[in-house]
């Protein structure tokens, strides 16, 4: 997808403008081309969300063209975690601890209600946290219940878009607040 | 086996319990201290023959708790329902039926740990969703959790 195609969303753009560094930005532009473009998802879904990314990562939506090759069932080759489903309380940890075994750069897509707030059955309960950004830091939400294949692949092509504006000269530290 | 002849077997053998028939299922309340004995019997009786528990749960209706038992026989295809009542909500006890179906320990369990009933003679009574440090049973009505749930 191509830069102005974001027409409903340009901030993240706006902001790198302002921002850059003359000298950096080839060798940014580089590493980011690299790393945009081949994110490779964690095997990982708690529930029905992840019918929906099997389905995105299957022939019909096919989002290995988009550079999300394969499912890698250790968190130490993955580059995203898609939170598909419902977080418990007893989840956490391990969400966490999937979280903290996976290799910088890393990133995280919220997919859906669950993922995003809590879910829409059972945000009011005793056992659900509500939206996984209280355990750890998300880059995208996609919401809907579940989303469609299409709307994971949005989602992924806005993470693809928000990698594009890193640079090394200035990390991204967002997780040290956690 | 038609609901008509299982209600004749189970008065012959338990002559005090409550049968109800709904459109369903027939519904067999006994006291706390003869569901063992009840569930034993459907078991092994020949005529019977229910073999296989395919759902055990449990009711909080405030001043007291119900087991309910819902059987299935695989031979006959016939199903019934059988119910007791517990009284005590301090400390609710019933006797497992482990022994007679070995499904039942998981499913006694999950009751255990969500509504804190005992169960006698169960061979190992763990929680098993919630963490092991958990406290109260969030199934019961009087449940309250002021951090995570809004009263509306």
């Amino acid at each position: 997808m191509k830069e102005e195609d974001f027409k409903d969303n340009e901030t993240l753009e706006l902001f790198k403008k302002e921002g850059g560094n003359v000298l950096l930005s080839t060798v940014d532009a580089m590493i980011n081309w690299g790393r945009s473009n081949s994110i490779w998802p964690l095997t990982f879904a708690t529930s029905c969300c992840g019918i929906e990314m099997m389905a995105a990562g299957a022939s019909r939506h096919d989002f290995a063209r988009f550079g999300i090759e394969v499912y890698r069932a250790s968190p130490r080759q993955a580059d995203v975690i898609v939170i598909a489903g419902t977080i418990t309380n007893k989840m956490a940890p391990v969400l966490k601890r999937l979280y903290d075994q996976m290799a910088d750069p890393k990133y995280v897509i919220a997919m859906g209600a669950c993922a995003v707030s809590g879910g829409p059955f059972f945000y009011n309960s005793y056992h659900v946290i509500k939206g996984a950004d209280h355990v750890i830091p998300v880059d995208v939400y996609i919401p809907g219940c579940p989303p469609r294949p299409e709307a994971l692949l949005y989602g992924v092509m806005q993470l693809q878009r928000k990698i594009k504006l890193e640079t090394i000269g200035k990390q991204n530290d967002i997780a040290s607040d956690f | 086996m038609e609901n008509e002849k299982l209600k004749e077997i189970v008065i012959a053998y338990m002559p005090v319990a409550e049968v109800i028939a709904d459109k369903q299922f027939l519904n067999i309340t006994v006291n706390d201290d003869q569901i063992h004995n009840l569930a034993k019997f459907l078991k092994n009786s020949p005529e019977t023959c229910f073999d296989y528990l395919f759902c055990e749960s449990a009711i909080d209706y405030n001043d007291h708790f119900m087991m309910v038992y819902h059987l299935d026989s695989t031979k006959y295809r016939h199903q019934i329902v059988i119910k007791t009542k517990i009284t005590n909500r301090e400390t609710p006890i019933v006797d497992s039926v482990c022994d007679i179906w070995i499904g039942a320990e998981y499913h006694e369990r999950e009751i255990f740990d969500l509504f804190g009933i005992h169960f006698n003679n169960h061979p190992d009574l763990r929680k098993i969703f919630l963490d092991n440090d958990w406290v109260g049973f969030p199934l019961r009505k009087d449940y309250t959790d002021f951090v995570n749930i809004v009263e509306r």
